[in-house]
């Protein structure tokens, strides 16, 4: 195991049992006002200060570690849902009307500006953090339906797939059984880029009011509420940013840790 | 060449197309009617007809979105809705501010990214390359906008060598407008940066290990040389692909660094008009973005096309 996947972990899982922690404790209850403690600096009793109401900007970051994260994770798994199975259809039907369909698709959905699209979705359907992830989730699917196509038709053209096609199995099946676990550790590698991505995507929505909204935290809007203070109570700025930085530093490096952990043939390659 | 251009043209007359439809219709089941969020909640009815018949409201949907198309062929993007100016002028206004912005950032993010990226291959596995790599980490994942923040904190406000925001103007100089939009430029740069150091550096090591480099060094060619003449070049082809991606992407991107730096560019347009349900201002935007987005791409393949001929028979 390469540091970077210990390095990568280790990050990540803080930010993840952070999040997990703050469904049953945070050191102050986030909503809490305190207004005599506006403002107040890091200290013992404020791990990392408190923010103009005088709520404590820990717990309000633990907070906003769950909805970072529950936004991102579910981004993913929509893009994994309907992405996975396009890219097996195509790569199953190479060349055909199908494929061109699919492909053309994806390539539209690509050409058009992510967060625009994304602002637009939540002006029709509203700001929140479910229409984040629908924002977020759709950029998703075009993403791993074409990693699944490009690493499904070379496997098409492996011995042990024409030995499952004599054998009598459909191509949804050998799609399934054989080609999907081949390239399940791509997808674990990229799934993991895609949430990086999603946490910073999220922090962008939020930061311009249309993720989840008050009084939930959020780490994005943290930095919004915080932008006409940073001159007088940098904290206000500094911490959630060193937050995403952390977060999405940590899912980074272990994706590339994954990747050369589950990938042998890099790992020789790289020697 | 010829043949393989006819058929990227009609792929991208077809997306076009495609793209028109989508955007028309996503737009069109936004909820609120443009007549009464202009008039209010006390408006009357006759003076909603009127209106919805001067905005060309009133006319079936197929009907108005061929009116839109049409009309965008020759330049005319209609009129807003909640300025009454035509869209063609407020776009080109907003234009002058976000395209400059965007070839700023990329004239930064690519003389910050070449350099780093060959510096990095070149030290493969040494000190220098893990520090570039460990400085890419970093700046892949600093959200753009919080680095403008921290921008303005050091450089604005407590060293007061720029403004925290707002646009001068071309009027009063080129070194002022481009003054003004140096710190938006820097903060949209480094993350781009960061990744297309990482594209530069992988790319041109996968050159590096190829035949014809180690044919260049027997040949007696210098270690420098190889590198420059003939990995650099070669290594190219998919730092142009990212780079053109980066384009796009910093054209409509920068919606966010225009709002912390109070920008008049085209993300502030669009993210107005959103909230007006200004819809004639949106869907010419989008188009404008995504016309701009596929072309690019188109460019850039058939700039492949030309220098590579192997490309040209894939689809």
């Amino acid at each position: 195991m390469s540091r970077n996947l210990i390095l990568g972990a280790l990050l990540s899982s803080l930010v993840l049992l952070a999040a997990l922690l703050s469904f049953f404790w945070t050191p102050y209850d986030y909503a809490a006002l305190d207004i005599p403690n506006k403002l107040q600096p890091p200290s013992i009793q404020h791990w990392f200060g408190t923010d103009h109401f005088g709520r404590d900007m820990f717990s309000m970051i633990m907070i906003g570690a769950r909805t970072s994260i529950a936004v991102a994770l579910v981004a993913v798994g929509i893009g994994m849902t309907l992405g996975i199975p396009l890219g097996l259809m195509a790569a199953a039907r190479k060349g055909t009307w199908l494929d061109e369909v699919i492909m053309r698709g994806n390539d539209l959905v690509f050409a058009f500006p992510s967060l625009v699209i994304a602002i637009l979705i939540t002006a029709i359907l509203g700001a929140g953090a479910i229409n984040a992830i629908i924002a977020i989730g759709i950029f998703n699917i075009p993403v791993f339906a074409r990693i699944t196509r490009g690493a499904a038709l070379s496997l098409w053209e492996r011995e042990f797939i024409l030995a499952a096609r004599v054998s009598g199995k459909g191509a949804a099946r050998i799609s399934a059984e054989h080609i999907l676990p081949n390239v399940a550790n791509l997808l674990i590698v990229q799934g993991t880029i895609q949430f990086s991505l999603g946490i910073l995507a999220e922090a962008g929505l939020s930061y311009v009011g249309l993720g989840a909204q008050p009084p939930t935290p959020s780490w994005g809007r943290m930095l919004a509420d915080a932008q006409t203070m940073v001159s007088f109570a940098p904290h206000l700025a500094l911490i959630p940013g060193l937050a995403i930085i952390v977060t999405v530093m940590g899912l980074n490096l272990l994706g590339d840790g994954l990747r050369d952990w589950l990938d042998p043939r890099i790992r020789v390659a790289r020697a | 060449m010829l043949r393989y251009t006819l058929k990227r043209l009609i792929s991208l007359l077809i997306s076009l197309m495609v793209a028109s439809v989508v955007i028309f219709m996503v737009i069109e089941v936004a909820p609120g009617d443009p007549a009464s969020f202009m008039l209010g909640v006390n408006a009357q009815e006759d003076t909603l007809v009127a209106l919805r018949a001067e905005l060309g409201l009133d006319v079936p949907k197929v009907q108005r979105y061929f009116n839109w198309v049409s009309g965008m062929l020759v330049g005319d993007f209609g009129t807003s809705y909640t300025y009454r100016t035509p869209v063609s002028q407020m776009i080109a206004d907003r234009l002058w501010v976000s395209l400059p912005l965007a070839l700023y950032a990329l004239a930064l993010s690519t003389l910050i990214a070449f350099p780093a990226g060959i510096y990095a291959a070149a030290r493969r596995g040494k000190p220098g390359d893990l520090t570039v790599m460990g400085a890419t980490q970093l700046g892949i994942a600093v959200p753009n906008f919080w680095f403008a923040m921290m921008l303005v904190l050091i450089f604005a406000i407590n060293l007061r060598w720029f403004n925290a925001g707002g646009f001068a103007g071309w009027e009063n100089g080129l070194w002022t407008g481009l003054h003004s939009l140096t710190l938006p430029a820097i903060a949209l740069a480094l993350p781009q940066a960061a990744i297309l150091a990482r594209v530069m550096r992988s790319s041109l090591l996968d050159i590096l290990g190829e035949d014809f480099m180690r044919t260049a060094r027997a040949k007696g060619v210098s270690r420098r040389q190889a590198l420059w003449r003939h990995g650099v070049r070669n290594a190219l082809i998919p730092v142009l692909t990212i780079i053109g991606l980066q384009f796009s992407f910093l054209l409509a991107g920068s919606i966010i660094i225009e709002k912390v730096f109070y920008l008049p560019g085209l993300g502030r347009l669009v993210f107005q008009a959103i909230s007006a349900r200004d819809l004639i201002v949106v869907e010419s935007v989008v188009m404008l973005l995504v016309f701009a987005v596929i072309t690019v791409n188109f460019l850039v393949d058939l700039a492949y096309a030309a220098v590579d001929p192997r490309l040209r028979s894939r689809t």
